[in-house]
């Protein structure tokens, strides 16, 4: 077959927003509402349902509540990360929360207030909406504005760089046989994190069937690495703790109804492991179930029947499987406890710090580069509301830096490179290997050897070398394979994309040498907690091809970071 | 865990192929749409709620304990309707207004 042929489409903006998620929606609202400067939304699916948020959110998990501050709120991140957290990042979204909680308000999401007019509390940072139409309300918000430009299934492959600086990007059309090569005076990685990294909970049909979503395969990080610029805490993996197989969220009932972890037993297991924070509950489950005191459970029988109907809803306005699952059984939460299980490891900055470094005003090492959300590291916990703080912050300092900037072209050969690079793929022949294929051996490799689920998240030095290599290989493999059409072409980059976060986390994993946090970072060789030698940050550059290692230390809550080297 | 489209409820306006954010829903010659990678779903229902016709139906892979149950839905500007239908046929239908917050 011969190969499609791609036509070339060049666009100039101001600036250029890769993802249409929730922080890239909010980081082009601002903008727009505070200046007439052109912007370009470039997402790969369509902005109304895509990004982590396309079946909606259960409720706004980042809020300064009654009694908290935002210096209690970087209190809390600091304390349930175990110390390593850019106090300063994580400080400047703290204070901005409440502020785009109403501005979400306004653009007409539904926030239950109790008589008074308060936001009712589910907990102390944790207010209760209904987030089924989160996306649409941002992506209407969007649509309704002159100066923002929104092109749906776009996908960007690589940056375009010139003398250091990110000048825009390159992507194809999922629509139209068309390459774009898009020019911005800024451009912001706002592209999520990376899913699809480990052989899944469920490996078979229900491969998709995870806990973040599949169509965010790291693309936002690769192309950063790829360029050079500096990630920072991949090795801070993050490993949710879920209702089993449909891998909904267990917080909607364990906030919500107060409930508890049993094992098989029907002992509370938590607290035997330490300070009962996000990865401990996990790490909890896993090792009860190592031991054999498995399944281990939420338990629910005996709520009420009203109970039981507002979790019936809770789940449809965003899992709806887990609803589904009881339903077509006839049966429910009050009957029967919940299985629960830890899934896959994903590297995702709006949960963890993994992600790119950035200053304080969410600038990356890479000249007119920003990232924002879950692209961002340093910043855990900051969810919806920070990913939308972050979109604001990024937005304000893009409107004062970009009052020097401007458009700068590369030369017209290079473009003609990157097009014979993309169109490799549909010219390729006799590739012995299809997509999926190379899909699946990734995940085996890092389930196997770099912590996954098959190893109870541990790994160790010599394991890694395995999985270092093996890594290589399948780029190597991934440079065959064949695209009939631009769906194939996409699912290509999204395997290449991916192995190149892994071989980026692999070096972070090794690097770390204590175990810091639980299950998240397991490093069998050096299995204790090592303060006096790793309170500080394992960042890396990409460079000749090599993964180069940089430490740096903790940055404080007041500073201002600028980058220096 | 993915979703079905009935080709004879579809009425071929292409919006479910419009919205699914995994590119995963394309068209026949006769322009009806259907699911092309159903193992890729996320299981996220933005095609349910986008489909004017009531055509597409999600269910559970067996590999995750589906029975043979499925769940479809009614929109409409201020509320959802949301169908089950039980592996033994019994029907369930749950209606949440958009203004209606989560209790939990």
């Amino acid at each position: 077959m011969t190969g499609l042929k791609l036509a070339i489409q060049t666009v100039e903006t101001d600036v250029l927003i890769i993802g249409g998620g929730t922080a890239g929606c909010f980081c082009a609202l601002t903008i727009s509402e505070n200046s007439n400067l052109q912007v370009v939304i470039a997402e790969k699916a369509n902005i109304k349902r895509s990004g982590c948020l396309a079946a909606g959110v259960n409720a706004l998990n980042a809020y300064i509540g009654r009694g908290e501050t935002p210096e209690s709120f970087v209190d809390y991140v600091k304390r349930d990360s175990e110390g390593i957290i850019r106090e300063d990042l994580v400080y400047s979204i703290a204070k901005r929360l409440n502020i785009v909680t109403e501005k979400l308000e306004d653009l007409g999401l539904t926030i239950l207030k109790d008589k008074n007019g308060d936001y009712v509390p589910r907990g102390k940072r944790s207010i209760k909406i209904n987030g089924e139409n989160i996306k649409p309300i941002l992506a209407q918000a969007a649509a309704e504005k002159d100066n923002i430009t929104v092109l749906n299934h776009v996908n960007i492959v690589d940056y375009l760089v010139r003398d250091g600086c990110v000048i825009g990007a390159l992507g194809f059309s999922l629509r139209g046989n068309r390459i774009y090569q898009i020019y911005a005076k800024k451009t912001v990685c706002a592209a999520g994190g990376a899913a699809g990294l480990y052989k899944p909970n469920n490996p078979t049909f229900s491969k998709h069937k995870m806990w973040y979503s599949p169509f965010n395969t790291g693309a936002g990080y690769a192309i950063g690495i790829r360029a050079g610029a500096e990630m920072t805490s991949f090795e801070m993996r993050f490993i949710a703790l879920r209702c089993k197989d449909t891998i909904a969220p267990t917080g909607t009932i364990a906030q919500g109804i107060k409930t508890v972890q049993v094992n098989a037993g029907g002992e509370e297991y938590v607290e035997q492991y330490g300070r009962p924070s996000t990865h401990i509950r996990l790490y909890a489950t896993v090792m009860e179930n190592r031991k054999g005191n498995g399944p281990c459970f939420l338990k629910t029988e005996g709520i009420t029947d009203e109970q039981q109907m507002e979790l019936f809803k809770a789940y449809l306005n965003m899992a709806p499987a887990q609803t589904l699952k009881w339903l077509e059984r006839n049966t429910g939460p009050g009957r029967e406890n919940v299985e629960i299980e830890g899934t896959e490891p994903y590297i995702v900055g709006g949960h963890t710090a993994g992600g790119y470094w950035v200053d304080h005003h969410r600038r990356t090492t890479l000249k007119n580069l920003y990232a924002i959300g879950d692209a961002a590291g340093g910043s855990p916990k900051k969810y919806v509301t920070g990913c939308l703080a972050e979109g604001q912050i990024a937005a304000l300092s893009i409107l004062e830096d970009i009052k020097v900037a401007q458009i700068i072209k590369r030369d017209d050969n290079r473009i003609k490179e990157q097009v014979k690079y993309l169109s490799r793929f549909l010219e390729n022949n006799g590739s012995l290997h299809p997509i999926t294929e190379v899909e699946e051996a990734m995940q085996k490799v890092m389930d196997e050897y770099a912590g996954g689920i098959a190893s109870a998240y541990g790994y160790s030095s010599a394991k890694l070398g395995i999985a270092a290599r093996r890594i290589d290989e399948l780029l190597i493999i991934a440079d065959t394979l064949k695209a009939s059409n631009l769906r194939q072409l996409l699912a290509i980059f999204e395997i290449i994309d991916r192995l190149y976060v892994c071989k980026v986390l692999i070096r972070h994993l090794e690097a770390r040498r204590e175990t810091r946090w639980r299950c998240y970072q397991e490093n069998i060789d050096y299995p204790q907690k090592d303060d006096k030698n790793w309170q500080k940050y394992v960042n890396s550059v990409f460079k000749d091809g090599n993964v180069e290692i940089i430490f740096r230390e903790l940055v404080g809550r007041d500073a201002v970071y600028e980058h220096k080297n | 865990m993915s979703i079905k489209i009935d080709r004879d409820k579809c009425i071929s306006c292409g919006r479910c192929r419009n919205i699914c954010p995994g590119n995963l829903i394309e068209t026949d010659e006769a322009g009806k749409a259907v699911m092309k990678y159903p193992s890729e779903c996320w299981g996220c229902t933005a095609c349910l709620k986008e489909c004017p016709a009531g055509a597409v139906r999600y269910y559970l892979g067996a590999d995750i304990g589906g029975r043979g149950g499925y769940l479809f839905t009614g929109n409409h500007s201020d509320h959802t309707d949301w169908f089950i239908v039980s592996a033994d046929g019994t029907k369930y239908q749950i209606k949440i207004s958009k203004k209606e917050s989560n209790r939990y």
